[in-house]
C-alpha cells in the first residue's frame, strides 16, 4: 500500500481509538472549571493548558474528539443513507422517477452548501443533532449519482438476470445484490465526508452556531481560542493542529483507496 | 450547438423553480420573525408597537400566499425591500456581489494556474518524491480551517511584519488616491483573502488533474504516440493534456458553490463586504427577503458557472450530446 | 553688578517663554482623525427609527435631543437652553437654543420638535420608542423657540425621555421615515455631519465647525465596521484602530505589554445594566421565595466576577446601577454559604432521597435549564459556573443557547422558560414600571418573569408621579430592598466598560457617566496627529 494512504490509515486509526478510550485517556473531568487557573500555559500539571474558565485543554481536546468524530460519522452515515437510497432507485427504475430524482439533486447541487447549512442551523438551534442532520441532508448528491451510475451499469449484468428469473424481489435485487457491488468509489465520498463534515462543524463554531459549550468539540475550542488569541496560544494551536491532520489523514485515505479502486 | 444551448436554458427554467422552492421551504423552517431583532428586546418597545411592525412587514399572511406573491415579484426582478433597514434586498446583494465575484475569478484563475501544473506534474512523476510532497501540500491547504489560517497569516503578515493591510478592501484614505493608487491599494488589501480561499480549492483541481492525466496516459494512443517515436514533451502536452484537460473543465463548475459558500468565513474574518457575510447577517436577523435573494443569486451563479462549462465543453468536444 | 539685573530680566523672560509654552501645550490642538472600530453596523441614521447599538453611536453624534445627561448623570440642556415643570407635573415648557443650525444651513426651531414628537407616536412609524411619548396629551409650539408639553398624568421619566434626538422636519415631513433615504444621509444639529458610509465597511464623519457649544477638537469620525473579534483586535495592535471595547481578558492579559502600555490608554468603569437569572415564578419550583433565597446563597457571585469578568465587575444587589442615585447601599448582598442554602431547601421540602446527588420533592427532581442567547461568552461562562455550584447543592442545571431572535419569540415571550440568564441595559431615569408592574406580563411585556407585588406595584406607580428627587429616591430604596428579600431575580453582577484608547488623545476624564460625554472635547497634540486633512 502506498506510504501516504498508510499514513492517513494510521491518523484516522489513532483518533479513533482516542474517541473510543477517551475516559481512560483523559486526566481530568473535562468540565472541572477552576477559577484560580485560568489560561494557564503548558506545563507538567496541564499538558495542553488550560482554558479561559480553568478547564484543563487536554482533557477537552480528548472528549472532543469524540464529539468531532461522532457528527462527521453519522453526518455522512445520513448523507450516506440518503445518497444510497435515492441513488438506488433512480439507477434502477429509471425513466421517470429517476429524472425526478437527476433533477432534485442538479437543483441541491446549485446551492452553495454552506449557505443552506448556516441558514438551516441558524434558523433553527445548533444542537448537535440538528447539525449531523443538515450537513447529511446537503452532502448525499455526490453520493446517489455514484451510486445511481454503478447500478445502471450492473443492473444489466448476467446475475441479476439470473436472480429476476429466479423471482427474486426488486428491494431484495437493490438491496442484497446492487448496493454492495455499487458501494466501491462510495467508500471514497464517505472518508471524504467524514473530514469535511469535521470542517463545517469548526466552521459552524467560528460563526457562533456550531456544538455548543459546554461540550467540547474541536470547533468550538478553535473558537475560544480565537477570542483569547494572544493571550493562549495553546487554545488555537491543539485544536487546529487536531483538525488540521485529522482531516488530512482521512484525504490521503480516501484518495488511497480511490487509487486501489482505479487499478 | 445552438440547439444544444438552447435545450440547456429551457432546462434552466426548471432548476430555477426547485431552487425558489427550496429556498422558500428552508426559511419558513425556522421559529421567530425579524419583528423580535428589530425590537432588541429593549424595554421601551410595547407590544402593540410590535403588532404594527409584524402588520407592515406582511407577516401575518399565509405561507402559500407569501411564496407565490415573493415568485411574482421575484419574476419582475424585485427581490423586495431589506426588513433590515428597508433597502431594496436587490440593491444590498448588487453592492456585494461585484467584490465576491471578483476574489473568487482570482481564486479561480489563481487556482487554475497553479493547480494544473500541479496536477500533470505529479502525475507525469507518479510515485516519486515530488508527488507525494505536492499531495501533502494541496491537502495542507484544504484540511486547514480557513479562519484558522487567516488570523495565522494576518498576525504574522499583517500585524508583525506589517507588510499588508489586515482587512478590509481599502484604506482610510482611499478617497484621496490616484486610479492606479487604489488599484494598488485594493490588490494589497486582497492578497491575503485570495491566497487563503484559492490554497483552500488547489487540492480539488490538481487532484482531479492528476487522476486524469494518469488515466489518460494509460491510453492506448498514448502509448501509440510514444512507439511512434515522438518525443515526450510532445506526446504529454499535445495529445495527453489535452484530452486529460477536459474533465476538469466540468469540475470547475462544481467548485463555485463550494467557493461562494466558503465566502462567508473569509468575508467575515477580514472584514470584507461581500455576499457571503451579508448571507450570514441576514441569516441572523431573520431578513428574510434577503436571505433568499442571496440563496437564489448564488444559485444562480452556480447554474451561469456550469452552464458556462457545459458549453465549453460541448465546444470542445464534438462528442458530446445533451444527455438524457 | 549691572549684571545682576541682565540676569533676572533675563530670567524673568525665560520663565515668561517658559510659562507660554507650558501654556500651548495645554492648549487644545485641533485636527486628526478617531478610528473607532466595532463588530456590529448601524441599520438606520432616522434617530427614532433605529434600536441598536451602532446605529445610537453614530447618532448620538449626528443629532441632539432637548436635554442630555452630563458628567454626575443630571439632566442638564442640550438643544433646550432650560425647561419649567408645572407645580401638577402636567406641563414642562421647554425654552429652546437660539441660533441653532442644521447640518444644511436652515434655523432649528420648535417645529422640529412638534415633528419629532407626531412621529414618535404615528403608529405607521417603525418606531420602538413610542411608549414614553405616549403618556403626553398634547404639545404646542408657542413660538419658533417656546415648546408646551401637557402630559395625561404627572410622569417624571418625561423629561429625561426628551433626550430623543430632533430630526429636521424641513426634509423629512413629507417623507415615509420608514423608507427615507436619509437613513443613509442624514442632517442633524449635533457636533458632527454625516460625510459617507460604505456598506460593510465604514462610516465617516467631519466635525461641525457651527456646533452650539463649539466646534469639536477632532476632525474626523471613523467607524469601522469589522465583524470578528480577533481580526478588530489585530487591527488595534496594528494600530489601524483607535478606539473600541475590551473584553475582559483582552483588557487583562492582552493588553499589558510595554507595546500597549505606551501607545494607548485603558479605563474601566461600571457599565450601565447588569446581569442576571430570571426565574419563571410561576413554575412550581420556584414559587417559594426560600427556595429563591437558597439559590442566592448557594452561588458565590465573586467567583463569577473573577472567573468570567476577571475582577472587572462588581456584585449588584438590585435593578440599578451602583452609581445611581435610586440605588440603596444599604441593601446589603447575601453571602455565599452553601451550607445554608441546603438548610433552607431542606426546610422547603427538598430532600435527596434515592442518593443520586440531586434533590427531589413530590417526586419532582430538582432539575431545570436555564436559557441565554447565542453571542455572549459571558453569559455562557456565567452559566457554567453557575451550574457548577447549584449542583454541589443538589440541583442540576442544564444549559441551552439559542439564537436570539428565536430566543425572544419562542422562549421569553411565550414564557416557554424555567430560568434565563440576561442582562438589562439600562436607561438613566430608574422607572421600572414596564419591568416590574404586575400589569405587565402580557406576551412580548417585559415582566415575563410573572412577579407580583402590591407594594412594588404601588411605589412604582408612585416614583413616576413624583418629580422631586428626593421623593423618588426614597420610593426607588424602598423598591430596591423589596426586590432583593422577594428575589425574583438572582441578581449577578454589573459589568464593567473597558474602552481603550490610543493615546494621543488627551482631555478624557472618567466619571459616572463614562467617558465619552466630554467626546467634542478630545484632542491631538500636533505633533502626535496621525491623519492629516
Amino acid at each position: 500500500m502506498n506510504k501516504l494512504t498508510l499514513f492517513g490509515l494510521c491518523i484516522v486509526g489513532f483518533f479513533i481509538i482516542i474517541a473510543v478510550f477517551a475516559p481512560m485517556i483523559a486526566p481530568y473531568n473535562p468540565g472541572q472549571i477552576d477559577i484560580e487557573n485560568i489560561l494557564t500555559a503548558p506545563s507538567g500539571s496541564h499538558i495542553f493548558g488550560t482554558d479561559s474558565l480553568g478547564r484543563d485543554l487536554f482533557s477537552r481536546m480528548v472528549y472532543g474528539t469524540r464529539i468531532s468524530l461522532m457528527v462527521g460519522f453519522i453526518a455522512v452515515g445520513i448523507a450516506a443513507m440518503i445518497g444510497i437510497a435515492l441513488g438506488a432507485i433512480a439507477g434502477y427504475y429509471g425513466k421517470w422517477i429517476g429524472a425526478v430524482i437527476m433533477r432534485f439533486i442538479d437543483v441541491m447541487l446549485c446551492f452553495p452548501t454552506f449557505f443552506l447549512i448556516l441558514a438551516v442551523i441558524a434558523l433553527l438551534e445548533p444542537s448537535i443533532i440538528n447539525i449531523m442532520i443538515i450537513i447529511g441532508a446537503t452532502s448525499w448528491m455526490g453520493i446517489a449519482r455514484l451510486i445511481r451510475a454503478e447500478i445502471i451499469s450492473l443492473k444489466e449484468r448476467d446475475f441479476i438476470y439470473a436472480e429476476r428469473a429466479i423471482g427474486a424481489s426488486d428491494l431484495r435485487i437493490i438491496v442484497r445484490h446492487l448496493i454492495p457491488n455499487a458501494m466501491a468509489p462510495v467508500l471514497v465520498s464517505i472518508t471524504l465526508g467524514i473530514a469535511g463534515a469535521i470542517l463545517v462543524e469548526s466552521s459552524l463554531s467560528f460563526l457562533g452556531i456550531g456544538v455548543q459549550p459546554p461540550t467540547p468539540s474541536w470547533g468550538n475550542i478553535l473558537s475560544e481560542g480565537k477570542a483569547v488569541m494572544g493571550a493562549g496560544w495553546w487554545m488555537m494551536l491543539f485544536p487546529g493542529l487536531a483538525i488540521f491532520i485529522t482531516v488530512l489523514g482521512y484525504n490521503l485515505l480516501g484518495e488511497g483507496i480511490r487509487e486501489k479502486l482505479l487499478r | 450547438m445552438g440547439k444544444y444551448i438552447l435545450k440547456r436554458i429551457i432546462g434552466l427554467i426548471g432548476l430555477l423553480l426547485g431552487i425558489t422552492i427550496i429556498t422558500f421551504a428552508v426559511i419558513h423552517i425556522a421559529p421567530g420573525k425579524p419583528t423580535d431583532l428589530e425590537a432588541q428586546f429593549n424595554p421601551k418597545v410595547s407590544m402593540e408597537a410590535r403588532e404594527r411592525i409584524a402588520h407592515l412587514y406582511g407577516l401575518d399572511k399565509p405561507l402559500h400566499v407569501q411564496y407565490i406573491e415573493w415568485l411574482k415579484r421575484f419574476a419582475r426582478f424585485d427581490f423586495g425591500i431589506s426588513f433590515m433597514d428597508s433597502r431594496p434586498v436587490a440593491q444590498k446583494i448588487l453592492e456585494r456581489i461585484p467584490i465576491t465575484l471578483t476574489i473568487e475569478l482570482v481564486s479561480i484563475i489563481l487556482i487554475l494556474l497553479i493547480g494544473i501544473p500541479i496536477g500533470v506534474t505529479s502525475a507525469v512523476k507518479e510515485g516519486s518524491f515530488y508527488d507525494r510532497f505536492m499531495t501533502v501540500f494541496v491537502f495542507i491547504g484544504f484540511a486547514v480551517p480557513t479562519f484558522w489560517l487567516s488570523l495565522i497569516l494576518m498576525d504574522f503578515i499583517g500585524v508583525r511584519w506589517g507588510a499588508l493591510p489586515i482587512s478590509g478592501i481599502k484604506s482610510l484614505e482611499f478617497e484621496k488616491f490616484g486610479n492606479f493608487e487604489k488599484i494598488i491599494d485594493v490588490s494589497r488589501h486582497l492578497v491575503l483573502p485570495v491566497f487563503v480561499s484559492a490554497f483552500g480549492g488547489l487540492a480539488g483541481i490538481s487532484r482531479y488533474m492528476r487522476s486524469s492525466m494518469l488515466h489518460v496516459l494509460k491510453q492506448d494512443y498514448i502509448r501509440t504516440a510514444r512507439a511512434k517515436g515522438l518525443a515526450e514533451k510532445e506526446v504529454l502536452y499535445k495529445h495527453a493534456l489535452k484530452n486529460a484537460f477536459l474533465p476538469v473543465v466540468t469540475i470547475l463548475g462544481l467548485s463555485v458553490p463550494g467557493l461562494i459558500g466558503g465566502s462567508v468565513i473569509f468575508e467575515s474574518i477580514f472584514s470584507i463586504p461581500g455576499m457571503g457575510r451579508l448571507f450570514y447577517e441576514s441569516v441572523m436577523a431573520r431578513d428574510y427577503p434577503v436571505i433568499m435573494g442571496v440563496l437564489v443569486i448564488g444559485a444562480i451563479l452556480t447554474l451561469l458557472g456550469n452552464l458556462l462549462a457545459d458549453i465549453s465543453y460541448a465546444a470542445v468536444d464534438p462528442r458530446i450530446k445533451l444527455e438524457g | 553688578m549691572k549684571n545682576i539685573y541682565k540676569i533676572r530680566a533675563a530670567f524673568k523672560k525665560a520663565a515668561f517663554l517658559f510659562i507660554i509654552l507650558f501654556l500651548l501645550g495645554f492648549t487644545p490642538d485641533y485636527g486628526d482623525t478617531i478610528v473607532t472600530g466595532s463588530i456590529g453596523e448601524p441599520r438606520t441614521l432616522v434617530p427614532i427609527l433605529a434600536s441598536d447599538s451602532s446605529s445610537g453611536a453614530i447618532c448620538g453624534l449626528i443629532f441632539n435631543g432637548l436635554v442630555k445627561y452630563d458628567k454626575d448623570l443630571n439632566v442638564t440642556g442640550d438643544l433646550a437652553e432650560r425647561w419649567d415643570i408645572s407645580q401638577d407635573g402636567l406641563e414642562i415648557t421647554f425654552y429652546l437654543r437660539k441660533g441653532v443650525k442644521w447640518h444644511d444651513g436652515e434655523p432649528f426651531t420648535s417645529k422640529d420638535v412638534e415633528f419629532t414628537y407626531k412621529s414618535l407616536i404615528d403608529p405607521k412609524v417603525r418606531t420602538p420608542y413610542s411608549g414614553d411619548f405616549q403618556m403626553v396629551k398634547n404639545l404646542e409650539a408657542i413660538d419658533d423657540y417656546t415648546l408646551k408639553v401637557y402630559y395625561k398624568e404627572p410622569f417624571s421619566p418625561g423629561l429625561a425621555s426628551w433626550g430623543m434626538n430632533i430630526m429636521p422636519a424641513h426634509l423629512l415631513e413629507k417623507e415615509d421615515l420608514n423608507a427615507a433615504k436619509f437613513s443613509r444621509n442624514p442632517i442633524g444639529t449635533g457636533p458632527y455631519k454625516f460625510k459617507l458610509w460604505k456598506t460593510g465597511e465604514r462610516l465617516e464623519l467631519v466635525s461641525n465647525h457651527d456646533y452650539f457649544e463649539g466646534r469639536p477638537y477632532i476632525d474626523r469620525y471613523i467607524y469601522r465596521i469589522i465583524p470578528d473579534t480577533a481580526t478588530l483586535f489585530l487591527e488595534l495592535r496594528a494600530q489601524a484602530v483607535d478606539y473600541t471595547s475590551l473584553t475582559p481578558i483582552q483588557f487583562k492579559r492582552q493588553t499589558e505589554t510595554e507595546f500597549f502600555k505606551k501607545n494607548f490608554q485603558r479605563f474601566n468603569f461600571p457599565s450601565f445594566g447588569y446581569t442576571y437569572l430570571g426565574y419563571n415564578l410561576n413554575d412550581p419550583k420556584f414559587k417559594d421565595v426560600n427556595v429563591r433565597r437558597a439559590i442566592n446563597y448557594a452561588i458565590n457571585k465573586e467567583e463569577i466576577i473573577k472567573g468570567v469578568l476577571l475582577g472587572l465587575g462588581r456584585v449588584s444587589t438590585g435593578p440599578f446601577i451602583p452609581e445611581s442615585w435610586a440605588y440603596n447601599k444599604d441593601v446589603k448582598p447575601m453571602e455565599y454559604n452553601p451550607q445554608k442554602a441546603r438548610e433552607l431547601l431542606k426546610d422547603s421540602g427538598w430532600q435527596d432521597q434515592d442518593r443520586d446527588g440531586i434533590l427531589e420533592k413530590d417526586g419532582m427532581k430538582f432539575s431545570f435549564t436555564v436559557i441565554t442567547n447565542q453571542g455572549n461568552d459571558e453569559r455562557r461562562m456565567t452559566l457554567e459556573i453557575i451550574q457548577r455550584r447549584l449542583r454541589e447543592v443538589g440541583i442540576e442545571v442544564k444549559i441551552k443557547i439559542i439564537e436570539w431572535s428565536a430566543f425572544v419569540s419562542e422562549f421569553i415571550n411565550k414564557k416557554r422558560f424555567e430560568a434565563v440568564l440576561l442582562g438589562w441595559g439600562l436607561s438613566l431615569d430608574p422607572d421600572m414600571y414596564d419591568i416590574w408592574h404586575s400589569s405587565k406580563t402580557k406576551e412580548g411585556e417585559f415582566n415575563f418573569v410573572g412577579y407580583s407585588n402590591k407594594e412594588v406595584d404601588r411605589l412604582l406607580l408612585e416614583g413616576r408621579r413624583t418629580f422631586n428627587q428626593e421623593e423618588r429616591k426614597k420610593i426607588y430604596h424602598r423598591i430596591h430592598e423589596i426586590l432583593y428579600e422577594d428575589q425574583p431575580y438572582l441578581f449577578l453582577f454589573v459589568p464593567d466598560a473597558l474602552p481603550i484608547l490610543n493615546s494621543r488623545f488627551k482631555g478624557i476624564e472618567v466619571a459616572a457617566n463614562g467617558i465619552g460625554y466630554n467626546f467634542i472635547k478630545w484632542w491631538v497634540p500636533r505633533s502626535e496627529q496621525r491623519y492629516t486633512r
